[in-house]
């Protein structure tokens, strides 16, 4: 086993352990600090797997701008810990998880049969100035999508956070 | 060449991830971790891209994962903008508390 495979094997079990911690959390202000960890734990995975743009992205968007929009609007809201973390019964949840397992098992098993490839990854990185010039000729009609889609969000933000037009806001 | 794993491996990580999302997003009773849920699932979703990005020397997968950062950036936006809102209405974060229909 490679060096890089022990790299990953770790990235990720401290990614699992870090979002099991985050779901599991009464208090919504530890959870989205357990959760920051875990994505900058996928960005260092994002670099491992050959995309030192998008790791840096990881950190800028997921581990910057979003916790941080969550943490503004807990320590606006000032919530509360939930004093109950599931619905109304934990008996209810038992089919549900063992479904689940079912079918996690048999997609680990099903993975490993099928989807393998051929070996393991090669170890490659794509340049951050060859993936931007693919974007923008490949995919520069996307590009122009996405930018309207971030603008009907703003605009859709500013319209649903807006004041009642009493506390002049 | 070094090599790291197989790509089922990151398939594998990236569904256990997923369902860690989807878990926290339907058993949770908190808008918030509601939401926390879906960006868990969307990042897993990307893992998957850029494993496979890998697995097939192309760049069309990494070029995905900038859309879905766009989408979790705006779907966030709104989500947090509509969570602020209802908050204003009704006074509580908590899911079961939607109770007006009776569902």
């Amino acid at each position: 086993m490679s060096i890089y495979a022990v790299m990953f094997y770790v990235l990720g079990a401290v990614i699992v352990a870090a979002t099991a911690l985050a779901i599991t959390r009464p208090n919504v202000m530890h959870a989205i600090v357990c959760l920051a960890l875990s994505f900058v734990a996928t960005a260092l995975l994002f670099y491992l797997l050959g995309a030192p743009f998008l790791a840096v992205l990881e950190v800028v968007i997921y581990a910057g701008a979003i916790m941080v929009l969550f943490l503004f609007i807990v320590m606006m809201l000032e919530t509360k810990p939930d004093e109950k973390i599931l619905g109304p019964s934990r008996r209810q949840w038992l089919p549900v998880l063992a479904l689940g397992g079912v079918c996690l098992i048999v997609m680990v098993v099903f993975l490993l049969l099928a989807a393998g490839g051929p070996g393991p990854l090669p170890l490659v990185t794509a340049a951050p100035l060859a993936f931007g010039r693919f974007l923008f000729q490949k995919y520069w009609l996307a590009v122009e999508i996405a930018s309207f889609l971030l603008f009907v969000a703003l605009v859709g933000a500013l319209y649903l956070g807006r004041g009642d037009g009493t506390t002049g806001g | 060449m070094p090599t790291i794993v197989p790509y089922s491996h990151v398939l594998i990580l990236a569904a256990i991830l997923f369902l860690l999302g989807a878990g926290c997003a339907v058993a949770r009773r908190n808008l918030l971790m509601i939401l926390i849920g879906v960006e868990v699932m969307l990042s897993a979703g990307g893992l998957a891209f850029i494993g496979a990005a890998m697995r097939w020397q192309h760049l069309d997968g990494q070029a995905f994962v900038i859309f879905i950062m766009a989408v979790a950036a705006s779907e966030v936006a709104v989500g947090l903008a509509l969570i602020v809102y209802s908050q204003r209405r009704s006074g509580t974060l908590a899911a079961d508390r939607y109770d007006l229909m009776k569902g």
